[in-house]
């Protein structure tokens, strides 16, 4: 469970404030599944920081399985938007996923085991031993989602995960998302550029305005929950969902 | 093939250089320059197994302790100094003033501190050779990548693990180039110190056959030298390479896009 309550984020330095967030408030309830969309620039990466516990807010709070967030929360992982740069290269993917899992002090042989599962449930059962970057983009992104969910978080953050990842890909990756969610109950969100995307995956769409951000709209994706790359696509209702994320977007876009 | 012509190409020049000497210095009369087969019949006489055991394993000793203590004081360091800025602001004007001094003035007052013995010279090669391993740690632990500092302090990697798993390895590149730098260094300061202040040791040897007039052998000692230098620098290279497989690996891939 996530709560922002009027969030208020200004950098200052180097002789140059700029205010990523303006005033922002919104709550995602236990295992939601619950998409951030907005333009680029508008704070997505700022707002994931801040409830990441990376970065202090300049004002207002936000709260994390009900506790206010000063450091990193225990329970919630992040699938940062360089993920290439995430992993760390000189360890092998297998060593990359069980490293969190080390530092809680689990045991080798338990830590083994979740890391096993969670490759396989993001298909790299074959790249254990493989250094990072002797993958490609779309199977590191990957390896990134499976170090997130060994560590069985309560909370899963994802930052424009496949901006970076051709199309096929990203259809793949954007499927292996929502099983994972399903799968393992997590409270998850996802923030994105891409419309699309954020209708598909999401059970919310959370819009947010041009900096200074606001919510400029928040939607409830009324799809099954069983979805389908062709056919939830294609339904009527998505088009129309879409459609009106889309006009909120142009509007926050070009204000009057 | 390719590999012959790369064997040519490593081997080519010094054969050459070689073939040079020997041909060029060969039936010389002067004293001082002997031909390179008369310093070659020095070298095999001279540089016996129970020279090895008198003169160049105490230097390799010295060498090696002075070179060991000067990488890990200077990693210990320079992760400090590159953690914390307190620590930075605190020793750098002190480190400023001290690499200042040419680590072969030390060794008179060295000696008047702690006698001839191999402390002595093990001070002066770790005072000359922390510098360059300590200041390209600084830089690496200074530059790693605020993503991987980010990824654990969110999956709660902390204290030695981040130690060894993000510290460390992040800045194990530019370690490698200091103590790359910091090798022929040790080399030096160790035939420095042992010419100023010893009664064994390589640098002692080559002096004293200069002094006696054997010149041959004292140019066979200059020769042994060398070959320990290209052999330690050879051994590096290993090291480095089963270390640093991952930056290499990684920087080829990059290349190829
Ligand atoms: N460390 C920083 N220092 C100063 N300004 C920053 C910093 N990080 C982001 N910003 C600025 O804050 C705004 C929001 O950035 P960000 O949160 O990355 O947006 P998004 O992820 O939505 O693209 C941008 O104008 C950006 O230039
Ligand atoms: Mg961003």
């Amino acid at each position: 469970m996530l709560e922002v309550k009027n969030l208020h984020k200004v950098y200052d330095g180097h002789g140059r404030r700029v205010t990523a967030v303006g005033d922002l408030t919104f709550s995602v309830p236990e295992g939601q599944f619950a998409c951030v969309v907005g333009p680029s620039g508008c704070g997505k990466t700022t707002l994931l920081r801040v409830l990441a516990g990376l970065l202090p807010a300049t004002s207002g709070e936000v709260l994390v399985q009900r506790t206010p967030v000063t450091a990193p929360p225990p329970g919630l992982a992040v699938v940062f938007q360089e993920y290439g740069r995430s992993l760390f290269p000189w360890l092998r993917v297998r060593e990359n996923v069980e490293l969190p899992l080390k530092a809680q002090g689990m045991a080798r042989s338990d830590r083994g085991a979740l890391a096993a599962e969670a490759l396989a449930a993001v298909g790299l059962s074959d790249a254990h031993g493989a250094y990072p970057w002797q993958l490609s983009g779309g199977m590191q992104q990957r390896v990134a989602i499976a170090r997130a969910i060994a560590y069985q978080p309560r909370v899963l953050l994802m930052d424009e995960p496949f901006a970076a990842v051709d199309a096929q890909t990203r259809a793949d990756l954007e499927d292996l998302v929502r099983s994972v969610w399903q799968r393992f109950g997590v409270t998850l969100l996802f923030v994105t550029h891409d419309i699309d995307e954020a209708v598909y995956l999401g059970q919310r769409v959370i819009v947010l305005s041009a900096s200074p951000t606001t919510v400029a709209q928040d939607l409830t994706i009324d799809l099954p929950a069983e979805r389908d790359q062709l056919t939830t696509r294609s339904d009527a209702r998505f088009t129309e969902l879409r459609g009106q994320v889309y006009a909120q977007i142009q509007k926050v876009k070009a204000p009057a | 093939m390719r590999l012959v012509s790369r064997v040519l190409l490593l081997i080519g020049l010094p054969v050459v250089l070689l073939a040079t000497w020997w041909f060029g210095s060969a039936g010389s009369e002067d004293f001082y320059r002997p031909s390179l087969s008369s310093i070659m019949d020095a070298f095999v006489r001279t540089w016996t197994w129970d020279m090895f055991v008198q003169q160049v394993f105490p230097s390799l000793w010295r060498l090696l302790v002075g070179y060991v203590i000067a990488v890990a004081l200077g990693v210990a360091l320079g992760g400090l100094i590159g953690t914390y800025r307190s620590v930075r602001s605190l020793l750098e004007p002190v480190l400023e003033f001290l690499r200042a001094f040419p680590p072969p003035v030390l060794v008179p007052a060295a000696i008047l501190l702690s006698g001839i013995g191999d402390r002595t010279k093990i001070l002066v090669i770790v005072f000359g050779c922390v510098w360059p391993v300590l200041l390209n740690t600084i830089e690496g632990v200074r530059g790693r990548d605020e993503v991987l500092s980010d990824t654990c302090r969110s999956y709660g990697i902390t204290g030695t693990l981040r130690l060894r798993h993000l510290v460390l390895r992040a800045a194990s590149p530019q370690i490698m180039t200091g103590a790359r730098q910091a090798l022929p260094l040790a080399i030096i300061l160790m035939v420095i110190s042992e010419m100023m202040a010893a009664n064994d040791g390589l640098g002692f040897t080559v002096l004293q056959f200069q002094r006696g007039f054997q010149i041959p052998e004292m140019w066979s000692g200059v020769l042994l030298l060398g070959v320990i230098g290209i052999v330690l620098s050879l051994l590096f290279r290993l090291a480095e390479r089963s270390l640093l497989g991952w930056y290499h690996g990684q920087r080829a891939g990059q290349r190829e896009w």
